[in-house]
């Protein structure tokens, strides 16, 4: 390493450079200034136009109080919406969680190819949703689905299924994609876990002739809870908060029967141009995504494993 | 070795059922392996057949849909390029990325080592407010950044979106450079400002270059964060010229109820091969920035 010194020692500005104080604010004021303006005050304003008449049309600002609230709690669609929601998140995350256990279990193996089932598992967490349902929109078509043709063909069906025609199915596929999406994800973070065990923990085990079943639930899955849990929040939370899916699926379709917070509060806020009232459907988000981050940071901390 | 005597026709009796074993658990290993392969590529899969077929072929539902009936065909590929404005949507995202990227960067490598180094007394409750900045969505803030697009008078521009991606990507990526920071070694710096550099030169000449492994992870992960994100896209940017990947292939290759279907496909295939094999290469060093950034320290 050079000796040299950059500056005078006694200069102000080699000071300036010394006083950690200094710095520790000056490195980190940008980002904090960056995510107050364009998060921090945003967030605020989204609130305070749950309590206004803003519109795309007359953007000035009057309070109107609840109002806002008042008629989307008179909307059938919003509790419909609501009730997706929550079915989306929860239905999902239950099937996330056990396809990520399985999925990360194939992924910390040794096998031939693996490199190759690495990158094809990865697929569907790293292409943009819209591109990736735009292929399950194909697969869902009402005449073309291949899905419909394998099942025709077992003569199992006798016409099409109208995957995304009729409430029961559309709801099905929704979540299918979801799924689909975010497995790989959870798969990631519960590796993240599995890789963390110390080998001879597991090696003891096996030494003990404990079989593959007892040690995945008396060992593995007990030492990887807290990545457990969090990789199930996070699959929670895209669920939760995403409309992409739904709106390039069905729009909400048939009937509103698909329709979530997210995918209403886009219809309503930006294509009906009533700001106001989006903003007071999309706020209905909030607390559970709050809980959620808690939760997580709570799992976060006890990963000590490693 | 053992001096135990073992009765050879059971030894055999025990290889034999170990080999057994052995041999089931390898079998279902990789039949699990190949399925979930199957599972997760397969709509890629079925869309690279679909994006070569022909109409005759495609559009008849009698049709096999997993092979070729007909000749394949490039005709759609190409139309894709030369009849749409697909190579404009990748152009824009390959831009708005790139520069997102660099903002993110230049915002969040000094903020990581603020918050990591230099022994602030509000760097832990600072480290998880930028988490909790992380988990609040677009679904949340699209309204009022709409309004904050207008104000600027951006919208309908695709620098609309350079202002408002960097707050998607600069708490994630602070986050995952923290564990990357507290994955070097203190001494390194130490070293460097007894040989006289200051603090500030310490963290440009030494942590910064060590930083380089670290830094190519984050610059794949927040671009590919920027090329998924949808809904900020779609509120804020509707000419078809300023459009990017994400929203232009679902909007503007289905033309009301005209759907380019094998230009569309392959669009999705073109776009989803090279951003997965990236993330496959980094995929190591995004698990260890993870792991490191959750343990305290």
């Amino acid at each position: 390493m050079s000796s040299r010194a950059t500056a005078p020692q006694g200069s102000p500005l080699r000071q300036l450079a010394d006083r950690e104080g200094f710095l520790a604010w000056a490195m980190l004021l940008p980002a904090v200034v960056y995510i107050v303006l364009v998060v921090a005050v945003p967030f605020g304003l989204a609130v305070a136009f749950a309590f206004s008449d803003v519109t795309a049309g007359d953007p000035s600002y009057d309070w109107v109080g609840l109002r806002n609230f008042a008629r989307i709690f008179e909307d059938p669609v919003f509790w419909k919406a609501l009730g997706n929601t929550f079915v989306f998140t929860a239905v999902s995350m239950a099937l996330i969680i056990v396809l990520g256990k399985v999925l990360a279990n194939i992924l910390v193996a040794d096998f031939h190819g693996k490199w190759v089932v690495r990158f094809l598992v990865l697929l569907p967490w790293t292409t943009p949703v819209a591109l990736s349902t735009v292929a399950w929109l194909w697969l869902y078509d009402s005449v073309y689905s291949p899905i419909d043709w394998v099942l025709r063909n077992l003569g199992l069906i006798e016409n099409h299924l109208y995957f995304l025609g009729r409430p029961e199915l559309a709801t099905a596929s929704v979540i299918a994609v979801h799924v689909w999406r975010l497995v790989p994800l959870a798969a990631v973070i519960m590796m993240v876990g599995l890789l963390g065990i110390p080998t001879d923990v597991q090696d003891a085990a096996k030494v003990d002739g404990v079989g593959f079943w007892r040690r995945m639930f008396e060992v593995t899955i007990p030492l990887t809870m807290p990545l457990i849990a969090v990789a199930a929040l996070f699959g929670a939370i895209f669920t939760f908060t995403d409309m992409a899916v739904v709106y390039i699926l069905t729009r909400g379709g048939p009937t509103n029967s698909t329709q979530v917070l997210s995918s209403w509060a886009f219809i309503v806020g930006i294509e009906g141009g009533d700001i106001g009232q989006g903003a007071a459907i999309a706020l209905f988000l909030f607390p559970l995504l709050l809980a959620a981050a808690v939760l997580i940071l709570r799992a976060v901390r006890k990963i000590e494993v490693f | 070795m053992s001096t135990a005597v073992v009765d050879p026709a059971q030894a055999t009796r025990l290889r034999r059922h170990y080999r057994r074993r052995h041999l089931l658990s390898r079998t279902a290993l990789y039949t699990a392996a190949v399925l979930a392969a199957l599972v997760c590529a397969g709509p890629f899969g079925y869309g690279a057949i679909t994006a070569l077929k022909l109409n005759a072929d495609l559009y008849d539902a009698s049709n096999n849909p997993f092979v070729f009936n007909e000749p394949a065909t490039l005709d759609h590929v190409v139309f894709l390029f030369t009849d749409t404005a697909f190579a404009t949507f990748v152009w824009n995202t390959m831009w708005v990325g790139l520069l997102v990227v660099a903002i993110t960067l230049a915002l969040a490598v000094p903020a990581a080592y603020a918050l990591t180094r230099l022994d602030r007394p509000w760097a832990g409750p600072m480290g998880i407010a930028i988490f909790f900045v992380y988990l609040v969505p677009p679904t949340l803030l699209f309204l009022s950044l709409s309004r904050l697009v207008v104000a600027t008078g951006l919208q309908d521009s695709t620098w609309s979106l350079v202002l408002i991606y960097p707050t998607i990507t600069i708490p994630v990526s602070t986050w995952l450079l923290i564990g990357f920071l507290k994955a070097l070694p203190r001494d390194i710096e130490e070293q460097a400002m007894v040989d006289g550099y200051s603090r500030l030169g310490a963290f440009t000449r030494t942590v910064v270059p060590l930083l380089f492994p670290g830094v190519v992870a984050i610059v794949v992960f927040a671009f590919t964060l920027v090329a998924s994100e949808f809904i900020y896209a779609l509120a804020f940017v509707s000419p078809s010229s300023e459009k990017v990947v994400s929203t232009g292939v679902p909007t503007e290759l289905i033309r009301g109820d005209v759907f380019f279907w094998q230009s569309l496909q392959a669009a999705g295939v073109l776009i989803a091969v090279p951003i997965a094999l990236l993330f496959n290469l980094l995929l190591a060093r995004f698990i260890s920035g993870f792991t490191q950034g959750a343990v305290k320290g």
